[in-house]
């Protein structure tokens, strides 16, 4: 695996003319906007839909978390905006503008050209994902001789450059090691080098820091928000670490089942989560309890997607179900949220005043104003 | 102090390996590791992959032979043992595995999974009738049905798959279970319903945990005490919220530290963030183990290796910390990370 813009072989020539990606963004512009997006998988048992009606921005500066468990559809989500899914998934629906252009409209070809530098991925396991008979530098060089039309020298130097850049030591000795030389840490930075090359707006990380140990994934993240603040990039973090995400994320869309269930700036979500599944997660973090005192959990696990209920997707381990919950599903609709209006002064701490508007809180609820949070 | 159920005293286990780059060919997994876990009590065992936590735990079970050390359960030392002997040993330590998907045999049902320890241990359960109900009381003490006995593994999810594993351990009636991961591999939602059950069920039998986690919030939630492995050694170890609230030695000051938390107060949080990663434990460094990566580095901590020191709890109880310049228990984390700040 590659970056996004490395998957298909490319004429070099004709490539290099691929717009400039680095037009500088301003802080919280919005990068990339997703919308309605539905991805369907076919399997044996007949057609299924992975991700349903999908809809968020990533701003220029900002990290999005996509929280959810695993088969909730978060990498989907990710394969789909980065034109990297199976051969058994379609894109059977939705828009996804990056930088004004929508990238599910383009050819193959075209979509290339545009998103190869406009976008690039890291992946959750380096040495997978990392090629083991092609030296790092050959590698990381790759996109400098695809998009740029640089040729081997030049991008040799560009690839010493860029382990610089994610501090990658002795640059100019380890250029020439291969994948299996490096620690987990030092490949997960070799693969962020391959998808910041050529200064992408927008930087998806899947489960980038799941594979590592503690104290390299603070490390890791460092060097991601050393990056985002240097490019001024979007980042779209995808993860089931509800720390993490407190962290790292200026705002969250949590998923369950294939859809978005809530979304909104992390620290209002996590201090008042107006969906069931979002408090039902927070409060399955044993934290701030006493040694040993029962956990809340929920109960049952997600529904299997080939049996999907109709209505809202939650509903068989909601402790707030009704009738309409199994005849409609609710729509993503804005809430309000009362930690918002008490304080809407330093709630915004992550947007200096004067920015643009903050991303709004939705949820998908019919009853999310009569969830309590203590 | 009552007597530990399982006390371990210099337990060192060295692998032969081929030549690492500096010509070395042992590998010192584990140097001279003392613990001891008492009746009903849970320990927790953290530390970053390849400090030889699962090594110790291997070496629990008697599937590694260690070089030097002891083991002593309940006054007698197990690696000294010969058949009828060994073999009732080995049903009182337990173990549950990370990963569900792997740990259950595909082709048996969960029933058979769970049954199977009794066909070395025939004596426990002799008639098949026995055996049966056995099987019925063990799958509802884990939170399934009597009819899921007869299902394959694959029927299972995770969680339910890891109700199983437990089960399996459970089978023999052990002393102690060592945990290793047992939720990583879970699902946040379906990770607090099997914390529950390890809860309830050492509430209920009593039995002892050794609990091998990366998982910081999770080993706090569980654990009594705590044991935190670096390079073969451990470096702390004390009553849990001691050694979370005052970590003495200053890689799990760092560890504690670079954990993500949960908490959008909008408090920043000051973070240590280690240079470097864990050197290969082929070539560990000299002296202090840590010294590559630590901030209070002196000459002395290349030449001589700490010795474990008994520091001032202020409840009480033992904490121990390897470290020539153990931190200051008063400042707790904040005086640290100023610290390294001022360093750096």
């Amino acid at each position: 695996m590659k970056t996004a813009a490395e998957q298909a072989p490319v004429k070099r020539s004709r490539a290099a003319e691929a717009p400039a990606a680095s037009s500088e963004a301003k802080a919280h512009d919005v990068v990339l906007q997703v919308r309605d997006l539905a991805v369907d998988i076919r399997t044996h048992r007949g057609t299924v839909r992975a991700v349903n009606s999908v809809g968020f921005e990533a701003r220029a500066g900002e990290t999005l978390a996509l929280l959810g468990e695993s088969g909730c559809g978060k990498s989907m989500t990710a394969k789909a905006l980065a034109g990297i899914m199976d051969p058994v998934c379609d894109l059977a629906d939705g828009q996804i503008v990056l930088n004004g252009t929508d990238l599910a409209a383009l050819s193959a070809k075209e979509r290339l050209k545009f998103a190869g530098p406009g976008l690039g991925i890291v992946f959750q396991d380096a040495l997978t994902a990392l090629n083991p008979v092609y030296t790092v530098g050959t590698q990381l060089g790759e996109a400098f001789r695809i998009h740029r039309g640089l040729n081997a020298r030049q991008a040799r130097a560009e690839a010493i450059d860029l382990m610089k850049r994610v501090g990658i030591p002795e640059p100019e000795s380890r250029v020439n090691s291969y994948p299996h030389q490096f620690s987990g840490g030092m490949r997960q930075r070799i693969l962020i080098a391959m998808a910041v090359a050529l200064n992408p707006r927008l930087l998806i990380a899947d489960e980038p820091t799941t594979a590592l140990d503690v104290t390299v994934q603070a490390q890791i993240m460092q060097l991601l928000r050393t990056l985002r603040e240097e490019g001024q990039m979007a980042v779209i973090l995808i993860t089931h670490d509800l720390a993490v995400v407190a962290e790292e994320a200026d705002s969250v869309a949590v998923m369950y089942a294939g859809n978005v269930v809530e979304s909104g700036p992390v620290s209002e979500v996590f201090a008042d989560p107006r969906h069931p599944y979002t408090k039902g997660l927070l409060e399955s973090v044993p934290v701030h309890l006493e040694r040993g005192a029962q956990l809340k959990s929920i109960p049952g696990s997600p529904p299997e997607l080939h049996d999907i209920p109709a209505g809202c997707v939650y509903q068989s381990r909601c402790p707030l179900v009704q009738d309409i919950c199994r005849a409609e599903r609710p729509a993503l609709r804005p809430v309000t949220s009362p930690v918002n209006d008490a304080d809407a002064g330093t709630a915004t701490a992550n947007v200096p005043s004067g920015g643009p508007s903050r991303p709004a809180r939705t949820a998908a609820c019919h009853f999310s104003e009569e969830i309590t949070n203590a | 102090m009552p007597e530990p159920l399982l006390a371990i005293d210099g337990l060192t286990k060295t692998f032969h390996v081929a030549k690492s780059a500096s010509g070395n060919t042992r590998l010192k997994a584990l140097d001279g590791i003392s613990l001891t876990v008492g009746r009903g009590e849970t320990l927790g065992l953290v530390g970053e992959s390849g400090c030889g936590k699962s090594t110790l735990a291997r070496t629990l079970m008697m599937l590694e032979t260690p070089d030097k050390g002891t083991v002593t359960f309940e006054g007698t030392n197990p690696f000294g043992l010969r058949g009828k002997e060994l073999l009732n040993w080995r049903r009182r330590v337990q173990m549950v595995f990370q990963d569900p998907f792997a740990s259950l045999n595909a082709r048996m049902n969960a029933g058979d999974i769970i049954a199977e320890p009794w066909a070395t241990h025939r004596s426990l359960y002799p008639t098949s009738k026995e055996r049966e109900a056995r099987v019925r009381e063990l799958l509802h003490m884990v939170g399934l049905r009597p009819s899921d006995a007869r299902k394959s593994p694959q029927e299972f999810s995770g969680g339910q798959r890891q109700r199983i594993g437990i089960a399996r351990a459970l089978a023999l009636n052990p002393d102690v279970i060592i945990l290793d991961e047992p939720v990583s591999a879970l699902d946040l939602s379906v990770q607090a319903q099997v914390l529950n059950l390890l809860n309830e069920l050492q509430k209920e039998l009593g039995v002892s945990y050794i609990f091998i986690s990366h998982d910081l919030t999770v080993v706090r939630h569980v654990a009594d005490r705590v044991a935190v492995m670096y390079l073969g050694r451990i470096i702390e170890t004390g009553a849990t919220d001691e050694v979370f609230d005052h970590p003495r030695h200053p890689y799990t000051a760092a560890l504690m530290s670079a954990s993500p938390k949960l908490d959008v107060s909008g408090t920043q949080r000051d973070r240590i963030v280690l240079r470097g990663e864990l050197p290969s434990p082929l070539d560990p460094p000299s002296g202090c183990r840590f010294r590559t990566r630590c901030w209070k580095a002196q000459d002395i901590c290349a030449e001589v290796s700490p010795e474990p020191q008994v520091l001032a709890a202020p409840d009480g109880t033992r904490h121990l910390a390897e470290c020539h310049f153990p931190l200051d228990s008063i400042k707790g984390l904040t005086g640290v990370t100023a610290a390294v700040a001022s360093a750096s």
